[in-house]
């Protein structure tokens, strides 16, 4: 059986700057895998080459057998990978629950003229979108006096579980997080954990995760890779990757040093 | 009914905040707000008895103003492109009216529907390749397409030149002669409450917050598995739809067509009409169009400085409500 994500080859460059060279890199079916390396790493960019976001000069994605890396951001999503941001990017004015359902999107049909008639198909659609929306709130632990608010209005912590609700809406089968612990207390950091165990456990979505803290990232993962200067120069379990001379000399000098070597 | 009423209890969850905006808390419960349709409809029901042949016929015009609102609120509103010439999708419906019922001959019935494919086909062909390309870009070429559609009519032979088509056939509907203006007020009453209808409709739908979720952030919509392109060009489309129907009835209406009437100056009043009233929000769009169109008709005592006033006043109004006359929902 072959990874579900399998990267290889992949370079990347912005008018003639490099920002990932030759990066090799997979994921196994139901593995959770951090992804870490000093600010300005490429980590983010080899995100957004994931979900054709970015277009890479060389290389191949392959994800479940199928060749990504032509495809355009909603059709990475409608093949199954799903993603949040950095910064949360919900839909403004908009309620929780609206944010969710747009999820379902890329999973449902109706058109302009199922809307205007309102064909019984389309009601049941509509009635889907917003149970799966409905479900994935839930899962996440936003309770349904929440739905109706704006979703920009939540508490920061709760915008960043609807931000989750809403790539699980897309039923994927890999999820990317990009640094969801950013900006969380202590306590939504244990909780975080415990959902994105839950998310491979109960929903069996691989996760994939960007992130800084790295007492999370050695609890959390099952294997790391170390990301320095758009090459990749280190991948194995936590523990390896602590000891891994070459992870010790691409955070040395900087701010993350001390959380990285000290574990 | 008792049954409906039970099943709008507490368990229904109410996704979409109201359309009425901060009218909202006035007409509060669902019966105030029926009241005040019934009252409005009752009133543009009576208006041509009430207020005489002239109110009738600028009444008309405010409500084909109204339905081409409807339809760049679509596109404008909804989902957030900026088209700068509208009129031309007015222009084809109007054009593919007159030509096919004066030099071929055919009903109106039949030119409509060929009217309707063409602003299709021409909603596609703008559309499908400037869709791709940021927002600006589109701003640049609906107006450039505006003045290609006036500049052709203005300069083919079966358009009529620059005097336009003459003696436009008045259609029949069910042994019914569509001919006076009363009968043209009704007529655009009830496209213009068919509209209201469709465009509720549509925001209510997959597609319809598909369109906010591309205006709000592009990015996060595609990511969420959106295309982006596919659904904004289905908003250029139906806005397109509005437009020829309009242009369509707006011939017939007048029996004659000429180039002036389908100006950039023309799309830039349908513009403002969606803009002054409030983008996005229906009531509010239908009352920019009553103003644009009654604005400059109760002023005429004024003379020429009408036009001065009205100015000062839309000033005023983008000055002191800059998302719209309609006050914004709590949510919107």
């Amino acid at each position: 059986m072959t990874a579900l994500l399998d990267i290889s080859g992949l370079s990347l460059s912005f008018a003639g700057n490099s920002v990932l060279q030759g990066v090799e890199f997979a994921i196994e079916r139901g593995a959770i895998v951090s992804l870490i390396g000093p600010n300005g790493a490429g980590k983010t960019s080899l995100f957004n080459c994931i979900t054709g976001f970015y277009k890479p000069q060389r290389g191949r994605i392959g994800f479940d057998g199928a060749e990504m890396l032509r495809l355009k951001p909603w059709q990475v999503t409608q093949a199954g990978i799903a993603r949040t941001f950095q910064n949360v990017r919900l839909f403004r004015q908009m309620s929780v629950l609206e944010n969710v359902m747009s999820g379902q999107h890329c999973r449902t049909s109706a058109g302009a003229i199922g809307a205007i008639l309102r064909l019984p198909a389309q009601r049941r659609e509509e009635e889907r979108i917003r149970d799966c929306a409905g479900r994935c709130l839930r899962f996440v632990g936003i309770s349904s006096d929440e739905w109706d608010r704006d979703a920009t209005t939540l508490a920061y912590g709760h915008q960043r579980r609807v931000e989750i609700a809403r790539a699980l809406a897309t039923e994927p089968r890999l999820l990317l997080l990009d640094e969801p612990a950013a900006g969380l207390t202590k306590g939504e950091k244990t909780e975080l954990v415990e959902l994105i165990r839950r998310i491979r456990d109960e929903r069996g979505v691989s996760v994939l995760l960007i992130e800084h803290d790295t007492s999370l990232v050695m609890s959390i993962s099952e294997r790391v890779s170390v990301l320095d200067h758009g090459v990749m120069i280190a991948q194995g379990s936590p523990r390896q990757i602590q000891a891994d001379p070459r992870v010790i000399e691409a955070y040395l000098g900087s701010e993350d040093a001390e959380a990285v070597l000290a574990l | 009914m008792a049954l409906s009423s039970g099943s709008s209890g507490p368990q229904s969850v109410e996704a979409r905040p109201s359309a009425w905006g901060g009218l909202g808390e006035i007409l509060d419960t669902p019966t105030k707000r029926r009241i005040a349709i019934v009252v409005i409809l009752a009133v543009m029901i009576v208006a041509p008895i009430a207020f005489g042949p002239y109110a009738t016929v600028i009444l008309t015009n405010a409500l084909l103003y109204a339905i081409l609102a409807l339809g760049l609120n679509i596109v404008v509103g909804y989902a957030g492109l900026l088209d700068l010439g509208y009129a031309a999708f007015f222009a084809v419906g109007a054009y593919s009216v007159g030509i096919l019922t004066t030099t071929f001959g055919w009903t109106f019935w039949e030119a409509i529907t060929v009217a309707v494919i063409a602003a299709i086909v021409a909603g596609v062909v703008i559309g499908g390749p400037t869709l791709r390309l940021r927002s600006d870009y589109l701003a640049i070429v609906t107006l450039g397409f505006g003045e290609i559609v006036r500049i052709a009519a203005r300069n083919l032979q079966i358009t009529g030149g620059a005097s336009g088509i003459i003696g436009i056939q008045q259609p029949w509907l069910f042994g019914w002669h569509i001919a006076t203006p009363t009968d043209f007020y009704y007529v655009f009453l009830a496209l213009a409450i068919i509209g209201i209808l469709v465009s509720v409709r549509l925001a209510n739908s997959r597609l319809g917050r598909a369109w906010l979720y591309v205006r709000h952030d592009e990015d996060a919509a595609e990511a969420m598995g959106i295309d982006r392109v596919r659904v904004k060009l289905a908003a250029y489309i139906i806005g397109a739809i509005y437009g020829a129907i309009g242009g369509a009835f707006f011939a017939v209406n007048f029996t004659a067509i000429s180039p002036q009437s389908f100006s950039f100056q023309q799309s830039t009043l349908f513009l403002m009409a969606v803009v002054l009233g409030g983008m996005g929000k229906i009531p509010g769009v239908i009352l920019g169009a009553f103003i644009v169109v009654l604005g400059p008709e109760l002023l005429r005592d004024l003379g020429s400085f009408r036009y001065l006033v009205f100015a000062v006043g839309l000033l005023l109004i983008m000055l002191y409500r800059p998302s719209g006359i309609w006050p914004m929902g709590s949510r919107r």
